[in-house]
C-alpha cells in the first residue's frame, strides 16, 4: 500500500487532503480503532449536552472516503510495526505492507492511580463511545463527580449537568482552566458555571472513590478530609500521546513522537502527526506536545503532502483555544501565562467583571506573542494575524491592539498589499 | 480561481458594499427592506469588514485560501474547502458555533452571527449569476473580482 495512516481523527483527514493535493491517484488506507469514520472529536460534549444529535458528528461528508479512494479499516488496532519491513501487523494477524507510513494515534486519557478506581460507574470523556456510554447512564444518576478542572473536564461537566445531574468538579490546582487560560479568565469561566449550579472545589483531589458492598460507587473521599456523594466519577485530568506502538519499534520517542520540520520520525517513511507527535511549536521554537486541534490538521496535512513527494516544511504550531461555557465565549491564543520575574514580557489587561468581558495581550520584546478574551471575542482573528505572522508593532499600533481594535490597515504595507491586493498570480 | 481583491488606494469608505452584501444575502433583495427590516429581525450581517486609518481605508471578507486556517479549526466538518471550485464553503447546518474558525482566522474574515450560534463568512455570492455583490456596487472600483 503506497499510503498508510494509523488513526482515524483530524490529523488523519488532514493527511489525507494533503495526499490529495498532490497525489489523486494512489490508493490511500487509513486504520482506526474505532468504529465511526472521523467525527468532531470536541463535540462528544455536545451531543452528551443533547446539543446535537450522533448523525452530525461526522468531520466529512459520507462520501469524502470513496471520492478519496481511501480504504477505511475500523474496528482495527495496529499491534505491530516492523519498520525494517516496512509492515505493519493488526492485532488479529493482519499484515499490512507500506511505503509511507502516518502515525497518527493521538492521545490516551490519563488516569492516575486511585483506589477504586477500577470498576464500573468510572469514566473518562475523550471518545464518542464514552459519550454514548454517559448519555445512557445520566438518565439514572443524581450525582457525578468530575475530577479534572481542564477543557474536557469543564465540559463534561456542563454536559452532564444539561442532562439533570448535579454535578461537582474537583480540581487539585488552585483554579479551574489552569493551562490554557490566565487567572482572570478561569474565574469569569467559574462564575459563570457556578451562576447556572455547577459547583467547582479547587485545592483539593479525590484521594479514594468509595464502593459500596455490591461494588457501585457512593462517593469520593478528598485530600483535605471532605466527602462527595456520587454515583458517578469522570476522570478528566488530561490525555498523554498514544505512542506505544512506535516505542516498541524503536521509533524515537521524547514526550511524543518526534519529527523533523517535515513531520518524518526517524524511521524511513514513517510521519507523526497530531496529539501523539510532538512537532515544532512557532513561539517556543522547540519541539514540543501540543495537542490541540487546528495544529493536528496542519501537521496531517503537512505529513500528507511530504508523504506524496512535495517537498513541504512544517512553519510550526500556535495554541489555540476556542470554548464556550453557558453562552460565554473564550479564547486564548499564544503565551497567556508568561513567566512573572522576565523582563521581555509584556501584559496589558483590561477586565470589566460586570460585562464578564476580558482582554488580555502579552507582549514580548514588543512582539504579540498571545491574547485571551472574554466575551468580546470578535477581534480574535485579526489578533491572531499578528501573533501568527509576528507583524512589527509601533507606538499607534499597540494602541489599537490595547484598545481592542486590532486593524489590518495596521499591518506593514508592503505585507498587506501581498495579502489582500496582490499584483501576480498566486499560482 | 476567480477572488475579491481590495485596493486600500481607491476605497472611499462608503460602506455600500456593506449594504449590497446585506441585500445579496436578504429573502427580500430589496435594499431598504433588507437593511431596515431583515437586518433588525433576522440579524442579517455584512460579510465585509470596513477599516479605516486616518484618510486610508479598505473593506475586507474570505480570501478563500489556499490552504484556509479556519478549516483546519474547525471541529465540525462545518467548513472546507470545495476541491472543484477551490471556494471556502461554510455549511450552516453542521456548525455549533465554537468560534475556532473566527480565532483562527488571521484576516479577521469572520464574524458571528448576531442571533444564531452560527457564523457569517463570505460566500462569493455563490448564487448570484452577476458575481459578488460588493464588487457590483463599489463605486470607485476600489473592490476587483478576478483571477490572479
Amino acid at each position: 500500500m503506497k499510503y498508510v495512516i494509523i488513526g482515524n481523527g483530524i490529523a488523519s483527514i488532514g493527511a489525507i487532503e494533503g495526499i490529495r493535493q498532490v497525489d489523486k491517484e494512489n490508493p490511500i488506507m487509513v486504520i482506526g480503532a474505532e468504529n465511526a469514520p472521523a467525527y468532531g472529536r470536541p463535540l462528544i460534549s455536545y451531543l452528551l449536552a443533547g446539543k446535537i444529535k450522533a448523525d452530525r458528528m461526522a468531520l466529512r461528508p459520507t462520501k469524502f472516503y470513496e471520492l478519496n479512494n481511501v480504504e477505511l479499516k475500523l474496528g482495527t488496532t495496529v499491534a505491530g510495526l516492523d519498520t525494517q519491513k516496512k509492515i505493519i501487523t493488526t492485532e488479529k494477524g493482519e499484515e499490512i505492507e507500506y511505503e509511507n507510513l502516518l502515525l497518527a494515534t493521538g492521545g490516551a486519557p490519563f488516569t492516575p492511580p486511585i483506589p477504586g478506581a477500577e470498576g464500573a460507574g468510572v469514566y473518562n470523556f475523550t471518545n464518542l463511545a464514552h459519550a454514548q456510554e454517559l448519555i445512557g447512564t445520566a438518565k439514572d444518576i443524581k450525582r457525578a463527580v468530575v475530577i479534572g478542572g481542564g477543557l474536557i473536564g469543564l465540559k463534561a461537566a456542563e454536559a452532564l449537568f444539561d442532562r439533570g445531574v448535579d454535578v461537582t468538579i474537583v480540581e487539585l490546582s488552585d483554579r479551574v482552566l489552569s493551562l490554557a487560560f490566565d487567572e482572570n479568565a478561569a474565574s469569569l469561566a467559574a462564575g459563570r458555571l457556578d451562576e447556572v449550579g455547577l459547583k467547582v472545589r479547587t485545592g483539593v483531589s479525590v484521594k479514594e472513590i468509595q464502593r459500596d458492598a455490591e461494588g457501585y460507587v457512593v462517593g469520593c473521599h478528598l485530600t483535605d478530609g471532605g466527602f462527595l456523594q456520587t454515583e458517578i466519577v469522570v476522570i478528566a485530568i488530561g490525555v498523554v500521546p498514544n505512542y506505544n506502538l512506535a516505542k516498541d519499534a524503536n521509533v524515537k520517542v521524547d514526550r511524543g513522537i518526534m519529527v523533523d520540520d517535515h513531520m518524518r520520525t526517524n524511521a524511513e517513511g514513517v510521519y507523526a502527526a497530531g496529539d501523539v507527535a510532538q512537532a515544532l511549536d512557532m513561539l517556543a521554537g522547540e519541539n514540543r506536545v501540543v495537542p490541540i486541534w487546528p495544529n493536528a490538521y496542519n501537521q496531517g496535512f503537512c505529513a500528507g503532502k511530504n508523504m506524496a513527494g512535495r517537498d513541504t516544511g512544517y512553519s510550526g504550531g500556535l495554541a489555540m483555544n476556542s470554548i464556550s461555557f453557558y453562552g460565554l465565549p473564550t479564547i486564548s491564543v499564544g503565551t497567556v501565562n508568561p513567566p512573572e520575574d522576565d523582563k521581555n514580557f509584556e501584559v496589558a489587561m483590561k477586565l470589566d467583571e460586570k460585562k464578564k468581558s476580558y482582554r488580555k495581550l502579552v507582549f514580548q520584546n514588543g512582539n504579540l506573542v498571545g491574547y485571551v478574551l472574554v466575551g468580546d471575542i470578535d477581534q480574535a482573528g485579526m489578533f491572531t494575524s499578528f501573533v501568527k505572522f509576528k507583524l512589527p508593532i509601533e507606538a499607534e499600533t499597540r494602541a489599537k491592539l490595547m484598545a481592542g481594535e486590532p486593524d489590518a490597515l495596521h499591518w506593514p504595507d508592503e505585507f498587506f498589499n501581498e495579502t489582500w491586493n496582490p499584483e501576480h498570480t498566486e499560482e | 480561481m476567480k477572488r475579491v481583491y481590495p485596493d486600500k488606494e481607491f476605497c472611499i469608505g462608503c460602506h455600500l458594499c456593506e449594504v449590497a452584501c446585506i441585500t445579496a444575502h436578504s429573502e427580500s433583495k430589496d435594499v431598504v427592506i433588507a437593511y431596515t427590516q431583515e437586518r433588525r429581525e433576522k440579524g442579517i450581517t455584512s460579510c465585509k469588514k470596513v477599516f479605516e486609518k486616518g484618510h486610508t481605508c479598505v473593506a475586507v471578507s474570505c480570501r478563500h485560501c489556499d490552504e484556509p486556517a479556519c478549516v483546519a479549526a474547525c471541529i465540525s466538518g462545518g467548513l472546507h474547502k470545495d476541491p472543484k471550485t477551490g471556494r471556502t464553503v461554510y455549511d450552516r447546518e453542521k456548525c455549533v458555533g465554537c468560534w475556532s474558525c473566527l480565532m483562527a482566522c488571521p484576516y479577521g474574515a469572520i464574524k458571528r452571527h448576531p442571533v444564531e450560534n452560527k457564523i457569517i463568512k463570505c460566500d462569493l455570492c455563490q448564487d448570484r449569476e452577476e458575481g459578488p455583490a460588493c464588487v457590483a456596487a463599489c463605486p470607485n472600483l476600489a473592490l476587483k473580482f478576478e483571477e490572479r
